[in-house]
């Protein structure tokens, strides 16, 4: 016969301290550090009941939110009469309704010697990337395996994400003990297969338990049940594990500056969150990308200035020198810089419903820098249940993979597993703005590093001054039979007879040379826009008027187009046809074979065109004629050239 | 090597999530609604600036119906803090006398939700700081530190963006507004232990003192104003009372007590039995899910 630990003990353990001496009490709470862990598990595993358990037995449930609980339970539980502390976590209604959890939960409960804050993740396959969200602030994973069923796959696919997102410290917790008749032969067990599994993936260490969440066994102290068990229990451990802010304390000093507090002439200081190591004023430092060093002069808080700051500190800092520093800058120890690259291999988490469209240029945040970049094809795709390298074309939802990665300018970073804050990004829609990935720079790559800017004599001014006019990019959009090439063919006649420089850039001709190893898929319709867009760019650079006339249906691949060109050069040019009008014209009878089906990915039929939503020019053809169109576009062009 | 503490900890994080709003958004503001969170808020908002004051107003969306003292820390607080303060009243709801008496849950409708999405809309703010923690009601410990809204304010729990390490998207199209929770993991002892030692300002009504109260559905409500209609029969009595949360007087309940000293409100707030928004009537709306349900209208 067991002994059922929750009967013998009151209900409310509260600490004696708080009634007998409350200032006593405070300076305890006052000088507690915090442990942010996420539990991983499904309902099955009794993760919630752990969760509920903690929160209960370190008294966060109060008394309404008992009684509420209480009344639910008998209602909707599954636990019978007895109280179900998975509806205490199950936040949204859906969540209640359904008895599942949808989306990471934020808990929080105190001990004597610390402050934690739980992730409460689901577990099932298909919300990996709420996993991922809850793993990346983590100091430790608790991984819950139910001591009836063993290792799982899903076992596997959560020790893995844990792993992959750098958590270091992996708590293996043998649930429902109590079902098993706490023999010590079926922990012993799933504890050896674990090992197995764990060294396969790299998991350095882990500390196994055996516990029961439903029926208290080893959470706050060591149960009778399971003699065998030399500890320690649960929270003991919580209590004791060494927290990620002092891992980082210990490596060289960087900050990334959020923001530049410029009250007044007198003052220049640089804010941020401190993401390693220390500083002191007297510390030599370099600015990054700039690589200008100086010396920390002070640095400013509210409550004063402070003789040193660590990892984990918002703060200000002045140097001694006024030096080129701001939002996205990194500040470092001036003997131990971190690298600047702008291609990387990086592994990506994808966490959108529309899946990853390679080449497509996607606003990616690292620490306080935000930059455009581009993904390619994966090099391979991991499947989370089997740890398997698969070939992919592309991410879907909750996938997982490696790709290199481009970024549009340099950027500061160092590899993630030695620095979350530097190596941990992620990519944002550039139509929706969604988060769209999240993703770890693994390392850089050479060809970046070898390949660097020449510097020229004569640059793009001079091209220009020669050439007596501004450079710019028309870049004209619209459907197929939308008359971009007509009106671009006439728009460059006039500028032709007016002495200006121009050049032509047509789509299907650029199809018959630079561009002829691409097709019409969504990938090769990018590369054939990124080409284009750099074709043009070099001869804005050499000073002159490039007008272009390429379907170009996508918003992200014209915005790219448009960063790469000095502010004011480009031009979106909106040829606006319906699409029965040019469906009607037909002159190349391409609508017509992409009704049949002969053609596929055809704009406007099988494939979506994206109007510009603030273009430089727009034409209504149903209003314009040519000759008008042309003669609007010359005179906005050199009005405002 | 020195260990930060929770509180460090969380201050940090805080302060680096105000700075990363100020960076990214166009026009944010901080909403100010006077209580114990609200003064955390704004404490860490000058905290993250400091030296210089916080580049954003303080938006008071204000029911005319607070209680007195809270009128008067408002325009101290904004004083000290060198903040402009912007008080907003739906003006609906003030031509057609909204009241908590006569009008129920159309107070809390009309002044607040209605009277919040007025006021962003009139200035054009595009982030709003809030001081909502995830430890207080269920559905907020679901929701994002960046809550993105839609045109109309909607909240769309099943669709949030991922928040990933310390890193936040306040990318948004035009309309669009982000509501953003700095103290978001603070729980209330946090919050009170915060202000114990920064010795941050707060309402007296926190602390407990002999007020005018009378009875009602087993709440004790302050008599704060001639304005409140005595029922026949029904008189004022001195209780000595103190409240755990702030927000109109007539919806807020008081608990007894004799705490008059920060250490002494924590200690009866640490060995109560029961939650602080217990003494809120808005929670129980809808049955569980009202909090859910007033958010996904736009309410705070």
């Amino acid at each position: 016969m067991t002994k059922d630990t929750t009967t013998e003990e009151p209900v409310y353990v509260v600490d004696s301290l708080i009634a007998e001496d409350i200032d006593a009490y405070l300076e305890q709470h006052e000088h507690k550090t915090m442990l942010r862990f996420i539990t991983c598990g499904s309902v099955d595993d009794g993760k919630s009941t752990l969760i509920g358990r903690l929160l209960y037995d370190s008294k966060m449930i109060f008394e309404d939110q008992l009684d509420a609980l209480t009344s639910d339970s008998k209602k909707v539980g599954t636990q019978g009469q007895d109280i179900d502390f998975a509806l205490l976590v199950d936040g949204l209604a859906a969540e209640r309704e359904q008895g599942i959890t949808i989306d990471v939960a934020y808990r929080f409960f105190n001990t004597e010697k610390r402050k934690f804050i739980v992730a409460d993740c689901p577990g099932h396959e298909q919300y990996t990337r709420n996993m991922v969200t809850g793993a990346s602030t983590a100091d430790l994973a608790v991984i819950l395996i139910d001591a009836r069923k063993g290792v799982l796959v899903q076992t596997r696919r959560h020790s893995y994400l844990c792993h992959l997102l750098g958590v270091k410290n992996i708590v293996l917790a043998v649930n429902k003990m109590d079902l098993v008749d706490y023999k010590q032969e079926v922990f012993d067990k799933i504890v050896a297969d674990y090992t197995e599994f764990a060294d396969s993936i790299g998991i350095e260490s882990f500390t196994p338990m055996p516990i029961s969440g439903f029926k208290g066994d080893n959470i706050t102290k060591l149960s009778e049940n399971t003699p065998w068990y030399k500890g320690p229990s649960l929270v003991e451990h919580l209590e004791t594990v060494e927290v990620l802010s002092s891992v980082d304390a210990d490596k060289p000093f960087r900050m990334p500056v959020q923001w530049v507090n410029r009250p007044n002439l007198d003052f220049r200081g640089f804010s941020g969150l401190i993401a390693t190591g220390e500083v002191k004023p007297g510390d030599k430092i370099r600015v990054l990308p700039s690589g200008k060093t100086s010396t920390v002069s002070k640095i400013v808080t509210f409550d004063g200035e402070l003789d040193e700051a660590v990892a984990g500190q918002s703060v200000t800092v002045c140097f001694e020198d006024e030096i080129d520093c701001s939002r996205g800058s990194v500040i470092s120890v001036a003997d131990n810089p971190p690298q600047t690259a702008d291609q990387f291999e990086a592994t990506i988490v994808w966490m959108a419903d529309d899946a990853m469209v390679p080449g497509r240029a996607y606003w990616l945040k690292l620490g306080t820098q935000m930059v455009s970049a581009t993904v390619q094809e994966p090099k391979y795709e991991v499947n989370v249940n089997t740890m398997e390298h698969l070939a992919a074309k592309t991410l879907e939802l909750n996938a997982i993979g490696v790709a290199e990665v481009s970024t549009d300018k340099q950027i500061v970073f160092e590899p993630y597993s030695e620095n979350r804050a530097l190596g941990g990004f992620i990519l944002i829609d550039k139509m929706t703005n969604a988060t769209v990935a999240a993703g770890m720079l693994n390392f850089s790559l050479r060809r970046s590093q070898n390949v660097h800017w020449q510097a020229l004599d004569i640059g793009r001014k001079q091209h220009a001054a020669l050439k007596n006019q501004t450079p710019a990019v028309l870049w004209f959009t619209g459907l197929s039979g939308s008359g971009k090439s007509t009106i671009a063919n006439l728009v460059e006649k006039k500028l032709h007879r007016m002495n200006r420089h121009t050049f032509l850039l047509d789509g299907d001709n650029v199809r018959h040379g630079l561009n002829k190893d691409l097709g019409f898929t969504e990938t090769d319709r990018i590369e054939n826009i990124r080409r284009v867009g750099e074709v043009s760019k070099l001869m804005a650079d050499a000073g002159l008027i490039v007008i272009t006339a390429f379907i170009s249906p996508f918003q992200a691949d014209r915005e790219m187009v448009r960063s790469m060109l000095p502010e004011g050069e480009f031009f979106e040019v909106f040829i606006d046809t319906p699409l029965k009008v040019a469906e009607a014209r037909d002159v190349k009878g391409l609508y017509k074979k992409a009704r049949s089906g002969e053609l596929k990915n055809f704009t406007g039929i099988d494939s979506p065109y994206e109007a510009p939503r603030s273009p430089e020019i727009r034409i209504d053809t149903t209003k314009l004629s040519p000759e008008e169109a042309a003669n609007l576009i010359v005179d906005t062009l050199l009005g405002d050239a | 090597m020195k260990t930060l503490t929770h509180l460090e900890r969380l201050e940090a994080e805080s302060i680096h999530i105000i700075r990363e709003v100020v960076a990214e958004a166009e026009k944010p503001v901080m909403l100010y609604s006077v209580g114990k969170d609200s003064a955390v808020m704004l404490h860490l908002a000058r905290k993250a600036f400091y030296p210089s004051p916080p580049p954003f107003p303080l938006l008071h969306v204000d029911t005319t119906w607070k209680f007195r003292a809270m009128y008067d820390l408002r325009d101290k607080m904004a004083e000290l803090s060198g903040m402009d303060l912007l008080v907003y009243h739906n003006p609906e709801a003030q031509e057609k006398g909204i009241n908590p008496f006569d009008h129920g849950s159309l107070h809390t409708d009309l002044w607040k939700t209605e009277g919040l999405k007025q006021a962003l809309d009139k200035y054009g703010f595009d982030a709003a700081f809030g001081g909502a923690r995830r430890d207080e009601e269920k559905s907020r410990a679901k929701e994002r530190i960046f809550s993105f809204r839609t045109q109309s304010h909607g909240w769309d729990p099943k669709n949030q963006r991922p928040e990933l390490w310390n890193l936040y998207n306040a990318r948004k199209a035009k309309g669009e507004s982000i509501r953003v929770f700095p103290i978001s993991n603070w729980t209330e002892l946090d919050i009170w232990q915060y202000i114990h030692l920064n010795d941050i300002p707060i309402v007296p009504l926190y602390f407990a003192e002999e007020r005018p109260t009378v009875e009602r559905d087993g709440m004790l409500l302050m008599v704060d104003d001639d304005r409140f209609p005595l029922k026949p029969g029904e008189k004022p009595v001195m209780r000595s009372v103190r409240f755990r949360t702030l927000g109109c007087y007539p919806l807020t309940g008081a608990v007894e007590s004799t705490a008059k000293t920060l250490p002494e409100v924590i200690q009866e707030t640490l060995l109560t039995t029961t939650s602080e928004r217990q003494g809120r009537a808005i929670d129980k709306d809808a049955g569980g899910a009202g909090m859910e349900v007033k958010k996904q209208q736009g309410y705070f």
